[in-house]
């Protein structure tokens, strides 16, 4: 007799090793299926977002309250021998300073000659606070407070401060996941700015949490002129970032073993790990589509970018 | 049933945002406990397959949501472990903790490992000793330590649920 059937005057259950059966057909189809559609994952996402977000939000204070009083601890002794070494590098910085203050016009012709200038004040911007870091230990995303009721989509570049941290890759109605480009699973395109090569940044957590860097390859390089401290930012030929953003410094570079292109180590501008609040950029680096130019978007997008034009014709064909 | 059920979504949740926030602020060597692991072990040692199972399911459906890398990811991991916990409610006795450790321990390493495996050897990242060593171990670790607090604080609630249950069943015989 089946265990299913249902016996007189007894309750009707079915059987753990059944249950346990069915769930595990149920997680295999929901893998297929939010990997292909996010038929599953937006309901999911709005129910959660409703439950789940404003008890992190609340939560997340005394989280980054704990934060604080932590690294105080860890920091006091450190700064008291960082102070004395501080005072006597200000009196050299002093001297270098007026040096740098000559080199500083030689920058700014440097700049309009790559117009790097007007990356980020252009761009429409929108703050969020992060509210959740991610608790798998394995990838490096984080929650912010701010989802599709604000105009959040995915795909959205995300900068804070000096460079760019990742992009929006899941939407809830008042939350959105980032997942920053030192994940694991993540490669940004880069240009060298001192010599405009494109090159590859991947996210690898090996080399982020023994050195704090993150590798990068594809980078051509003939003549040796990229060196140690040179800046990378986002190319122009990503489809998915904004150009111009900055990423990193390279910190240390190796000839590949075809002896054409080259790979190495860079430093990112941003410290992942004090991360409270963000800039979501809500331009995005995409094709035209014609839903979008019912949106009104190319005449946002073509006046934001006004002085940008001669670097995005390919992206207005 | 209802209340256990309430009780439970209250537990998941709460366990799932402190992970995040307050256990984010004070990780260790830059790993964070899993609580909701801790939770799902704990429930399937007390309570026997089925509610470990239907646990560690809704559990990991609230990390896929919001950290998984796909819906239903992590919900498959835990259920597994949920159930598998579940087989220890025989030789289960509440009040020694040496068993909950032991099967903490157990299930975090194959938690670690099989998402290493799914999630970073797939991809070609074969430094397994790295990773072991880095995140595994360590995050393991400290799920030890946290489950000594956190686990006779879910013991007490079952038993006050079970108390409950007990006391109503009398009242309507």
């Amino acid at each position: 007799m089946s265990p299913i059937v249902k016996k007189k005057g007894e309750k009707f259950t079915i059987p753990g090793k059944y249950l346990l059966f069915i769930l595990t057909i149920l997680c295999c189809v929901l893998m297929v299926v939010c990997v292909t559609t996010d038929v599953i994952s937006r309901p999911i996402n709005s129910v959660l977002g409703y439950v789940v977000v404003p008890y992190q939000r609340g939560i997340s204070n005394i989280g980054s309250y704990l934060k604080d009083r932590k690294s105080e601890l860890v920091n006091i002794r450190d700064l008291i021998n960082e102070n004395a070494t501080l005072r006597e590098k200000i009196n050299e910085l002093e001297i270098e300073n007026t040096k740098l203050m000559q080199d500083k016009y030689e920058l700014n012709s440097l700049r309009e000659l790559y117009e790097l200038d007007m990356t980020y004040d252009t761009y429409r911007k929108v703050g969020a606070s992060v509210i959740y870091c991610d608790s798998g230990n394995w990838f490096s995303t984080f929650i912010v407070d701010k989802g599709y009721k604000d105009g959040i989509e995915p795909d959205m570049n995300v900068v804070a401060g000096k460079g760019l941290v990742g992009r929006v890759t899941i939407v809830g109605p008042n939350w959105s996941k980032i997942t920053s480009i030192i994940s694991d699973n993540f490669n940004v395109s880069g240009k060298l700015i001192s010599t405009s090569e494109n090159l590859i940044v991947s996210g690898n957590l090996e080399s982020l949490s023994s050195s704090g860097v993150i590798p990068f390859s594809q980078l051509i390089d003939a003549d040796s002129k990229v060196t140690k401290g040179d800046k990378i930012v986002t190319s122009d030929i990503s489809n998915k970032y904004l150009p111009g953003l900055i990423i990193g410094y390279v910190d240390s570079i190796t000839n590949d073993s075809n002896n054409l292109t080259k790979s190495g180590y860079l430093i990112p501008v941003i410290d992942f790990e004090h991360l409270d609040n963000v800039l979501i950029i809500l331009d995005k680096k995409q094709e035209i589509t014609p839903e979008d130019e019912e949106k009104g978007f190319t005449a946002i997008d073509f006046e934001d970018n006004d002085g940008n034009l001669p670097e995005e014709p390919s992206q207005e064909e | 049933m209802i209340i256990r059920i309430i009780v439970a979504a209250i537990l998941l949740i709460t366990s799932f945002v402190l992970q995040g926030t307050v256990f984010e602020g004070i990780s260790f060597a830059g790993t964070v406990p899993n609580l909701v692991l801790i939770l799902t072990v704990s429930v399937g040692l007390m309570r026997g397959q089925k509610s470990g199972m239907f646990i560690g399911f809704f559990g990991g459906i609230i990390m896929d949501a919001f950290v998984g890398p796909t819906i239903g990811f992590y919900a498959l991991i835990l259920m597994y472990i949920g159930y598998a916990n579940g087989y220890f409610n025989k030789i289960f006795f509440p009040e020694d903790i040496k068993l909950p450790l032991g099967m903490v321990i157990i299930s975090d390493l194959f938690y670690g490992c099989i998402s290493y495996m799914l999630l970073f050897l797939l991809r070609g990242r074969l430094d397994f000793s790295y990773y072991l060593l880095h995140i595994i171990i360590p995050e393991c670790v400290y799920t030890i330590l946290l489950t000594v607090p956190f686990y006779p604080l879910i013991f007490i609630i079952n038993r006050f649920l079970e108390q409950q249950e007990q006391r109503r069943a009398k009242k309507f015989v």
